[in-house]
């Protein structure tokens, strides 16, 4: 059984189809990327799956069991977890926060633990801590000693788009939505965040779907690469069957222009 | 260009539009103070024997203020600016005239015209008072030359070395607040059996006198400057050198002598003031809860009065035997444990229908409910069983088997509230640090991302809301105990928006700024209900709520205690320059490279 199963999504905007018949699964330990050119639907895909967006019609199943009508809460409750391509982190947390916070639909403790400070609270606590600095600590030096307890808003850029990732790894997910994770980052840097994310997979166990328009990066890290444009997946398969469809090809550049005689 | 001689501006060559404009700003304030009424009202309070009352004194700061702002002068980093001199002080000065000028067209409008009819101060007794009770020509030139005079002085402030600057400053904070705590003083040195010395301070017949007046002037101007030095030196050499564990054994020190100085001070205070701290408490209880539902998890609650009655009257119903429907006359303990369950159930009830709303909807539809249970309190179709407006009464006193918590004796009231609010203190901080807490920050900082992130916004936002409820409904009940009665025009939205202001005030998030708060706000200017130290601002109080509350948004919107986390939220940029200055030589050659 695939770890993630969409029949037939379609999603409308008022009259606009953002998506419509997208119909394919994931495999567990797959990395798949999802390109096409702007507009092409894919943010929405991952809205539709994380529970922000509903959809129009369609079924998404996650884990044999069916995601839609679910809260965003309850669906990273089941193991689906994202980052946001227009970064969204708590800007006022720490570091440390953020990670700690996200690991909240996997822990139990409420106000009588709180108040009474109970053994149980206090590991829970500790391990909380301890999690989120392991976490952290995936990314090298980075985010981790005097950055913990800065504020996420200090962060640079790159850091920040780290620290999204972090956070959506704290949920402890099973499947994890990248949404242009090198976005705005150097050569360098990039290089280095596509050697993570296969990282990801091997070491963390974590099925990948990625988002990106960095063709280097998809080339490097997808198993598997879908293509949408228009809200229509057009192709998909291995990196070089897809980089040479015709039909890519013509979403991207346009059809060539015939000349008239 | 840095070694150029400081250019000298000539003493005509003046920004007349700016001068126009502060001096009829300047002008438009004290008539609107005038009109106000705060002159004529406050005329009776007097702060110095025979020469200053608080009344005069309202209209005497504004051309002083403005004299100074209109003479100030951005400075910038690298930019000379022309060195303060003669030119500054005719600025101040002309404020000052045209402030004077705004007076006299007043006399002279109050002579001719008959404005009582919207105006109610428009009348003789104003005139009088401008007057000095003499012709318009005396009162007019005194207040020219007072006016000329005032700006003066306030523009030469900037010139001034900063050490006389600061002398100048603490006399004149401290004689004003020597002379309108009178009351306080008196009621100390009256515990502390000190009463020759309030005697000596201050007149028969109230204010003080002008000899005490010279000689605290001299003593407060002099003072900080022997201690202060020395101090300050004490404390930075006690921040860069003391261990941390010598650090922390010391703060519990410090907070142990600050707790026992509470507990032991009200044997000393009189009634006046253990009745104030009572009410300090009460508010500073609610403030404490409002601060959690509003500072922590950012819900913007403005029908907080609600879980006020709810705690006032199910305590009234429970334990008064004069209870219309239901009279269980139960004791104070057991109502207290209904109240929880109330307040509860109200926090629920309210909560559900609103928590799925966003910032401002959520304050409307709050504020809605809030005004819903006061209406249901006050209705005929609850009469029965709640009295409609003559409310319960003859609520009995609590009784803790040797003690007695009853409204007459205020020392055991302030000491039954000060338990609750340690409570509401333990509560708040332990809460703010635990599972709870982060996910409320995380739904104050984006609730959609947090959503996304696993947080069950929902559930964390009612049990915010539960919390706040039952602070609150603590509140209630010992007010009802206290009072010994409750009616539904004791839980009016006022009450609401007066806690929020303090929240705002103090310092929304912080535990220690909402206690600043209510002791600055309730203490001083008083509750809704409850008068403060300053009992002759009773009617202008919602007035210097607001201008309070104006003025600490333009300029200190974190609020007077602000936590280090909200600092640094509304003060983002500078933030990031200190730290990018700070650690500028951490930083590897790849971490630079990478914050450009």
């Amino acid at each position: 059984m695939s770890l993630l199963e969409i029949h037939n999504l379609q999603v409308t905007f008022g009259g606009l189809d953002a998506l419509s018949n997208l119909d394919f699964s994931i495999e567990e330990g797959e990395i798949v990327s999802v390109i096409g050119p702007n507009g092409a639907g894919k943010t929405t895909f991952f809205n539709t799956i994380s529970g922000m967006v509903p959809p129009t019609s369609g079924e998404i199943i996650f884990d044999g069991e069916s995601v839609l009508g679910l809260d965003p809460n309850q669906i990273t409750e089941m193991g689906i977890a994202r980052t946001f391509q227009n970064v969204r982190l708590f800007p006022n947390m720490t570091v440390l926060e953020n990670v700690m916070v996200s690991q909240h639909c996997r822990t139990s403790q409420l106000i009588i633990g709180a108040l009474f400070q109970t053994k149980a609270f206090k590991q829970e606590e500790k391990e909380i801590r301890e999690r989120s600095e392991e976490i952290l600590g995936f990314f090298g030096t980075r985010l981790v000693g005097y950055r913990l307890d800065q504020p996420a808003f200090a962060l640079s850029y790159a850091n920040r788009r780290r620290l999204e990732i972090a956070r959506a790894m704290a949920t402890q997910p099973r499947l994890l939505l990248l949404d242009e994770p090198v976005a705005g980052m150097n050569p360098i840097e990039t290089a280095e965040l596509t050697g993570l994310i296969s990282r990801l997979r091997d070491e963390w166990g974590f099925t990948i779907v990625i988002i990106e328009h960095d063709m280097k990066v998809v080339r490097d890290v997808s198993d598997r690469v879908v293509v949408l444009d228009h809200g229509v997946p057009i192709a998909q398969g291995a990196y070089d069957e897809v980089s040479t469809n015709p039909d890519v090809i013509e979403a991207y550049l346009g059809r060539p222009v015939e000349a008239k005689s | 260009m840095m070694n150029a001689p400081p250019i000298q501006k000539k003493l005509f060559d003046q920004n007349w539009k700016r001068i126009l404009f502060w001096g009829s700003t300047c002008a438009l304030t004290q008539v609107f103070i005038c009109l106000v009424g705060l002159p004529s009202e406050l005329n009776r309070r007097i702060l110095i024997e025979s020469t200053l009352s608080l009344g005069y004194l309202f209209i005497l700061w504004i051309p002083l203020v403005f004299g100074y702002v209109v003479s100030k002068m951005v400075k910038l980093e690298g930019i000379e600016n022309p060195k303060q001199g003669a030119a500054d002080l005719l600025s101040g000065a002309l404020t000052g005239l045209l402030g004077s000028l705004g007076l006299v067209l007043l006399m002279l409008g109050i002579d001719n015209l008959d404005m009582r009819d919207p105006l109610i101060n428009w009348n003789p007794k104003l005139f009088r008072l401008l007057t000095f009770e003499n012709s318009i020509g005396f009162g007019s030139l005194v207040w020219i030359a007072v006016g000329v005079g005032l700006g003066t002085v306030g523009a030469s402030l900037h010139q001034m070395s900063s050490q006389i600057r600061k002398m100048t400053a603490y006399a004149m904070f401290g004689l004003f607040s020597f002379a309108v705590l009178e009351d306080v003083i008196d009621d100390l040195s009256e515990g502390f059996r000190l009463e020759w010395l309030s005697d000596m301070i201050y007149a028969k017949k109230g204010g003080m006198t002008v000899t005490s007046t010279i000689v605290l002037a001299v003593v407060l101007a002099l003072l900080p400057l022997i201690v202060r030095g020395k101090f300050k030196k004490t404390v930075e050499r006690y921040r860069s050198e003391a261990k941390p564990e010598d650090k922390r054994r010391n703060s519990i020190a410090l907070f142990s002598i600050v707790a026992v100085l509470v507990i032991v001070l009200p044997w000393f205070l009189g009634g006046i003031i253990n009745e104030l701290l009572a009410n300090v408490g009460l508010f500073l209880l609610l403030a404490l809860g409002l601060n959690i539902v509003v500072g922590l998890a950012g819900l913007l609650d403005l029908g907080y009065v609600a879980f006020f009655a709810v705690g006032g009257y199910t305590t009234a119903v429970l334990t008064s035997p004069n209870s219309p429907w239901f009279s269980p006359e139960t004791h104070f303990g057991i109502s207290l444990l209904v109240v929880v369950v109330m307040a509860t159930l109200a926090g629920l009830l309210i909560g559900a229908p609103v928590i799925r709303m966003r910032g401002d909807y959520l304050a409307i539809v709050t504020l809605g409910f809030g005004e819903i249970i006061r209406l249901l309190f006050l209705s005929d179709w609850l009469k029965p069983y709640l009295g409609g407006s003559q409310g319960i009464t003859n609520i009995p006193a609590i009784d803790l088997g040797p003690w007695e918590v009853r409204g007459a004796d205020p020392r055991s009231v302030f000491y039954m509230v000060l338990a609750f609010c340690v409570l509401a203190i333990y509560v708040s901080w332990r809460l703010q640090a635990s599972r709870l807490g982060r996910s409320w920050m995380a739904i104050r900082e984006d609730e959609s991302v947090a959503e996304v992130m696993g947080i069950n916004t929902v559930n964390s936002k009612l049990m915010a809301f539960v919390v706040g409820a039952v602070l609150a409904s603590f509140s209630g009940a010992v007010l009802a105990a206290k009072v010994g009665s409750v009616f539904p025009k004791s839980f009016e939205i006022l009450v609401s928006i007066i806690i929020l202001v303090v929240v705002i005030v103090g310092g929304m998030g912080s535990i220690t700024g909402v206690m600043v708060g209510s002791l600055v706000l309730i203490g001083i200017l008083g509750g809704p209900r409850q008068p403060g130290l300053l009992q002759e601002f009773q009617n202008f109080k919602l007035l210097i709520y607001g201008a309070l509350l104006v003025f600490m948004m333009l300029k200190r919107p974190e609020g007077l205690v602000p936590t280090a986390r909200r600092t640094r939220e509304l003060h983002q940029e500078e933030y990031l320059q200190d730290a990018w200055l700070g650690d500028d030589e951490s930083e590897d050659r790849e971490e630079v490279g990478e914050q450009l």
